[in-house]
């Protein structure tokens, strides 16, 4: 009788959209590195809140769907300071979080994930680029929301040649983000017929970024930097480190357009684009942090999503069904880039158009017609299935 | 003289032949901030009306005297006076209104506010606005059961359909579907609604009575990518037996059986076709193709495309009057 009754209330609760009953709660952490790597560009100076603010939105937008479901998201945030145990950290953060949104380097990235290899806990990289992490350094608890270098260098590349500008000169940083970037985009080059003619370095010699006479002496070296190479059509330039790249535009001995890390730049997103709905995140994410989405919000933002659509799909906040959900053939999760986004079985990394911008406009989304594959055309971005050197687990 | 009576004897034949012909369907033009006004006797375009911003969401009043359009970048939904094919006046909406609904008698207007997560009602007459009902995040499709005592509110981000009860404004089921529901639409009987997502892929049926999905429609053309097909824009014949779906950048219109939900035909029309409506008298199909700015006319019996119309920019809603 009292089973019967216990069974009839759960009917009950059920047609009522189950509101009273005990609320699913799901913590999710976020760890990052404290400070900001400047820019040369003012404008483009990060927030403080760089990333952590799209993973903020994210929980906010979850919470709006968790209403009709019972669910409610926590988001508990951790920013790490020069020198501090990252893998005590991950520890600390995954006692009371199943979940965790990573914005680390590389290899505080691989710290955490083997310190929480034991447990159930998964890690969704929202920061680092770097292709090694899907590939030789992949981890199976790992699942990466940000693009690769060589996602994003196949983007512009597929669009240079497009255009016709098949003639590269590729400068390149003196730092090791700048060597990789580099290879990436030697490899896009080869992919897609565009030929280096040339490639020189641009030695960091230190100094400060900026300066009260800056502009004079950046006029009279960018010229004579690129002074003398053979002919080319554009200026690819590898600068992550932000030493020099976004000097060369309207400074170069010839009248060449840029592109790399200045001048069209390849990126997960930007504020200026509106299409396929996505007017309607810039607002709210405007509306909530008082500042313009970064690729770095939106990479944060479409991992907190993609925890979303796994607890609303699934009905459970248990950090194992939602990975499984994750890993699932029919996963795809839906963040204003005209198509479905899913993910890479062989190394778990999330397919994406990438976005190709100036800085005020977006003036393509790649992968570019024409560039076809057998099973997603998204697949032409990056290190495809029979190349990869990832085995999970 | 004998050229008259033969010209005149043609136009009476035609009229005999084609009764009830000549429809008027108003299309929102997003990128042109135009109205476009076609005339179904000539499948050509009559006049071009100035809207606000961004106009999408379109649809006449009941009484088929004024046309309201949501004018999104404006905040409000313009209205336009038919008969003189001006904008008359402007209601106040919620911010970024996109689709509304009406109820039946034309006293009330529901619209979706995708920037900040509500459904706005609107009272027609008194052009004020009631109120708002909290729904998930972006929401977008509305509908309204024939009966109206349900209506329907799709959200794209949370991804589900919300039932609301039309009494006491609140919302009493939500149903999770396919990613990114961009539209609902109900049988005539209340049989089945139909709710279909963009990114998804896939239109769900519910059940509206249980509130809960009982089918899927799918789609697969061959050699076209699964992340191409995207449904829209939806249509269901009177009788319930045939629905249309547009497919967005797959360029095609699914024809399904409503019976079986199997598709049993796919209508190559132009590229990125997003809402379409019936001819009141149902025998064509008038659909907007956003990216080749045209509107694709579909005879319904024959299920074939037999005309295209150039239209303003990204044509993005479709209305008629109903008699």
């Amino acid at each position: 009788m009292i089973r019967w009754l216990i069974g009839a209330i759960g009917l009950s609760f059920v047609a009522s959209s189950a509101l009273a009953a005990d609320p699913i709660d799901i913590r999710v952490g976020y760890l990052g590195q404290a400070g900001i790597k400047s820019k040369l560009s003012l404008v483009e100076q990060p927030s403080e809140n760089d990333g952590i603010a799209g993973a903020r939105l994210a929980i906010e937008d979850n919470n709006t769907t968790g209403k009709f479901l019972n669910q409610r998201f926590f988001l508990e945030e951790m920013r790490l300071k020069e020198g501090e145990d990252v893998a005590k950290a991950a520890a600390a953060l995954a006692d009371r979080n199943g979940i965790i949104i990573t914005d680390l380097p590389a290899d505080a990235l691989l710290k955490a994930a083997d310190a929480l290899r034991d447990r159930k806990t998964v890690l969704l990289n929202s920061g680092a680029i770097d292709d090694r992490l899907r590939e030789q350094d992949c981890r199976a608890n790992v699942i990466h929301v940000a693009p690769t270098r060589s996602m994003l260098a196949d983007a512009l590349a597929q669009y240079l040649v497009w255009k016709q500008w098949k003639r590269w000169l590729l400068v390149v940083g003196s730092h090791e983000a700048d060597k990789l970037y580099a290879d990436a985009l030697r490899r896009a080059a080869t992919r897609f017929g565009a030929k280096i003619v040339q490639e020189k370095v641009f030695e960091d010699t230190g100094g400060a970024r900026r300066t009260d006479s800056g502009v004079t002496l950046i006029q009279r070296q960018m010229p004579v930097f690129t002074q003398g190479a053979p002919a080319y059509d554009v200026l690819v330039a590898a600068d992550e480190s932000e030493v020099f790249a976004s000097y060369l535009p309207y400074r170069t001995w010839d009248p060449r357009p840029i592109a790399g890390s200045a001048g069209l730049v390849p990126t997960s997103w930007d504020a200026a684009h509106d299409q396929w709905g996505a007017i309607q995140i810039q607002n709210r994410f405007v509306k909530l942090n008082s500042r313009r989405m970064t690729a770095r919000d939106m990479q944060a933002w479409t991992a907190g999503r993609m925890i979303g659509e796994a607890t609303s799909r699934t009905n459970s906040g248990d950090p194992k069904v939602v990975f499984d959900f994750l890993k699932r053939p029919d996963f795809s999760v839906a963040a204003f880039k005209g198509q479905r986004l899913t993910l890479r079985d062989w190394n778990l990394q999330l397919r994406q158009p990438i976005l190709l911008v100036d800085g005020r406009m977006v003036v393509s989304v790649s992968p570019q017609e024409g560039f076809l594959h057998q099973y997603s055309e998204l697949d032409t971005l990056g290190l495809d299935r029979p190349e990869t050197k990832c085995k999970l687990n | 003289m004998w050229r008259r009576c033969l010209l005149s004897g043609m136009a009476v034949w035609l009229a005999a032949t084609s009764p009830a012909f000549a429809f008027i369907a108003y299309v929102s033009n997003e990128k042109s901030n135009t109205v476009s006004v076609i005339d179904t006797d000539k499948w050509a375009v009559t006049h071009t009306i100035k809207v606000g911003q961004r106009p999408r969401g379109i649809e006449f009043t009941k009484n088929g005297k004024f046309v309201l359009v949501a004018v999104g970048d404006d905040d409000k939904i313009d209205v336009i006076d038919t008969a003189t094919h001006q904008v008359v006046d402007s209601l106040p909406s919620g911010p970024d209104p996109e689709l509304f609904t009406q109820d039946a008698a034309g006293k009330l207007l529901y619209v979706a506010n995708e920037n900040d997560n509500t459904v706005t009602i609107i009272d027609l007459e008194k052009r004020v606005r009631l109120g708002d009902i909290q729904v998930g995040v972006e929401p977008e499709g509305m509908a309204l059961s024939p009966d109206g005592k349900i209506l329907i509110n799709t959200s794209e981000t949370t991804n589900m359909a919300h039932f609301i009860d039309t009494a006491t404004r609140e919302i009493v089921a939500n149903v999770l579907v396919d990613a990114r529901p961009r539209y609902a639409e109900f049988k005539r009987d209340s049989s089945e609604l139909w709710v279909s997502s963009e990114i998804g892929g896939t239109v769900s049926i519910l059940d509206p009575a249980k509130r809960t999905i009982t089918g899927k429609i799918e789609f697969n053309i061959p050699g076209l990518r699964r992340e191409a097909i995207q449904p829209v824009g939806i249509a269901i014949t009177k009788d319930g037996k045939t629905g249309f779906i547009a497919l967005g950048p797959a360029n095609r219109v699914a024809v399904v059986d409503a019976t079986t939900h199997k598709v049993t035909k796919y209508l190559l029309v132009g590229q990125r076709v997003w809402h379409m409506a019936f001819t009141p008298d149902e025998k064509h199909l008038l659909v907007t193709n956003g990216v080749s700015n045209d509107v694709s006319v579909i005879d319904v019996a024959a299920q074939k495309v037999i005309k295209t119309i150039q239209v303003g920019e990204l044509p993005w809603g479709i209305t008629f009057a109903q008699p």
